[in-house]
Parts: structure tokens; sequence; C-alpha cells
């Protein structure tokens, strides 16, 4: 399964949800799919993405907020999985792109390849709903089924270690910060 | 909305944070979390604050260089400071020694609060220039504010 079909796939699920992702691939990935205002890429400061998306999902019940982390980002911040679980905000997704490596720094394997079970952390974690897919069709399904549904779920998504060419977007870090904080700001007035 | 990780001194105002029903506190596993949370914060447009130990401070500091300063997101960072002048528990006396000078390094303004006459106004200057200027701002809180021996 590729990382890149996955977000394709549900590209317009995606429509009416704010979008925090990792660096690297998923980052670039999504934006050559066609960038969003309501897309927020962090482009560094690993294991942050899944605490931003916290944030965003408590200050902003209404508001459906999807993360697309990576296993390297969040076995940096494991303890993100417990503080998540805690609140377990029901507008919140958390999907976890798992290649069992630190692909955009030259394929590093990650814990996950010598056995650590994401899905069974955040389960152990107290997150309510937690999958692991391996085919894009259950991917998309399970993405469908936690955006529309009403409990904080973990996804992880067992995808091959490929990813694009380069890294580097056409749009800036502090234009996409300001673009999506300016996004949200007017989806409140609306 | 604000993020905090227990210690002594913090109890009590911790406390308050989770009675007042004009904020919302998140308990974290780790101080950087919180960093994640007040830009989460910043982006819904609901002002944060983050309160910790500056050990708490030492443990966020890559999430304050390439989250909050990369990105230009202001931090109101309350930190008991710990380790100085009257210290006894030993523990703390390495991060007490080198706060001052990490605040320094990183170019985050600080102050210090030290007396109860004007924390709400020195508190309100620090979320004030945190939002204007768009980058972390701590506040240390003393052992004179925070602790009776």
């Amino acid at each position: 399964m590729l990382r890149l079909d996955c977000l394709r796939s549900v590209y317009s699920e995606l429509e009416n949800c704010l979008v925090v992702t990792i660096m690297g691939a998923v980052a670039a990935e999504l934006h050559s799919l066609g960038h969003r205002p309501s897309f927020f890429y962090l482009q560094h400061a690993m294991g942050l993405a899944s605490s931003t998306g916290l944030g965003l999902a408590l200050c902003l019940p209404e508001q459906e907020v999807i993360v697309f982390d990576g296993d390297g980002s969040l076995l940096m911040n494991l303890g993100s999985l417990s503080t998540m679980a805690r609140y377990r905000p029901r507008n919140l997704v958390h999907v976890v792109f798992d290649n069992e490596s630190l692909l955009s720094v030259g394929g590093f394997p990650t814990a996950t390849s010598t056995g650590t079970d994401l899905e069974g952390i955040a389960r152990a974690a107290g997150v309510p709903r937690a999958v692991t897919v391996r085919s894009v069709e259950n991917f998309k399904l399970s993405v469908s089924e936690a955006v529309h549904g009403n409990e904080l779920t973990t996804i992880i998504a067992k995808v091959e270690a490929t990813g694009p060419s380069g890294y580097i977007t056409d749009v800036s870090l502090l234009e996409n910060r300001f673009q999506f904080r300016r996004h949200i700001q007017s989806l409140r007035k609306s | 909305m604000v993020s905090a990780l227990p210690e002594t001194w913090l109890v009590h105002l911790i406390r308050f944070a989770d009675e007042d029903p004009e904020m919302t506190l998140v308990r974290l596993a780790k101080e950087e979390e919180g960093v994640g949370i007040s830009a989460g914060a910043h982006f819904a447009g609901v002002k944060s604050a983050m309160l910790m130990q500056n050990h708490g401070f030492m443990a966020s500091i890559n999430g304050i260089v390439s989250f909050a300063h990369l990105y230009k997101i202001p931090l109101l960072m309350l930190i008991s400071y710990r380790g100085t002048f009257g210290e006894r528990d030993p523990w703390q006396t390495q991060g007490g020694n080198v706060t001052e000078p990490l605040l320094r390094a990183l170019a985050i303004p600080y102050f210090f609060l030290d007396g109860v006459e004007r924390v709400t106004k020195r508190i309100r200057q620090a979320q004030t220039l945190a939002e204007s200027s768009l980058q972390p701002v701590a506040v240390l809180l003393t052992r004179d504010l925070m602790w009776e021996e």
C-alpha cells in the first residue's frame, strides 16, 4: 500500500476537515494532490503534529480535525497518545502512516520494524478506537467512518517505505501558518 | 487553554486552572506537548498558557525552536524557577544554573515575578508581548512568590 494512494483516496473527504501533517513525505504528497488553506504542514518539531491536532480539536469541538502522523514522529512523542486518550475529543482522527522507517533521513528502521505495535500502544493508552489497515480500500473506509463517527480514532496505516524525490513545496512555512489560521477564523465567523 | 505538568510549586495554580470555568486545563505527559497544544489553540483563535517547571522548559526546547520560533507561534510560558538561591533539593540545582542562560541563548524575553503585587499586570503584559511579537515569552515564578519555608 502506498501512502500517496491512501491520501488520494480520502482527499475529497478532507474537504471539511482541518488537516495537520508531519514533515517529509506526508506533507509533500498531500501538497502534491492540491494544497488547501485547511492544510497545515508541520515541517519540523517531530512528534508535535498530534499535540497540535489535540489543541485544535479541544478548542473547536464542532470542527473535524485530522492528523496525518508517522511511526517515527509518534515514537518520539508516545505520551501524546495518553494525553489524546485522556481528553478523547470526538472530533479528532489520528492517522499514523507506518512505513517502519525514518524515510526522509535515508530509511533508518524504526521500532515498528522489530515488532512495536502502535495500534496496541494506542489502545492500551486508552484511545477508544484503534485499527490497523493494510489496503487502500480499508484505509478509505476507516477514515470515512472515523470522520463521520463520534469517537477519537487512531488508524495505523501500514505503507511502503517509498516517497517523493524531494520534500520542498511551494508553500512557505509562514505563509502556510498564517493562511491556516486565517482560514479557521473565517470558518468561525461564517 | 492552559497546558500543565504538575510540580510542587505549581499544584495550587493547576488546581485554580482546573476549577476556573473560563479555562480548559490539559494535563500533559511531557511539557513539549504543550507547544503543540498552544499552537493548535493559537490557530483556533484561543489564548493559552503553559504551566511548567524550568526542567519542563528544558524538555520543550526542540518544540520551542522548531515549532514556535520557526512558525512564529506565541507562547506564554509560566515557569517555576527551581534550583536557585534557597533551594534545598539537590536535584533541582543544575537546572537553576542554566535556565536564564538558555532563555538568553534562545532570545526569549523573560522577567521574574517575586511578589504578588504586580502578578496580574505582569502576566497580562507577557501575554500581550507574546501575541504582538508572535514568539515565546517566559515569566519566571520565583521562590519568593511561590513558596513559604
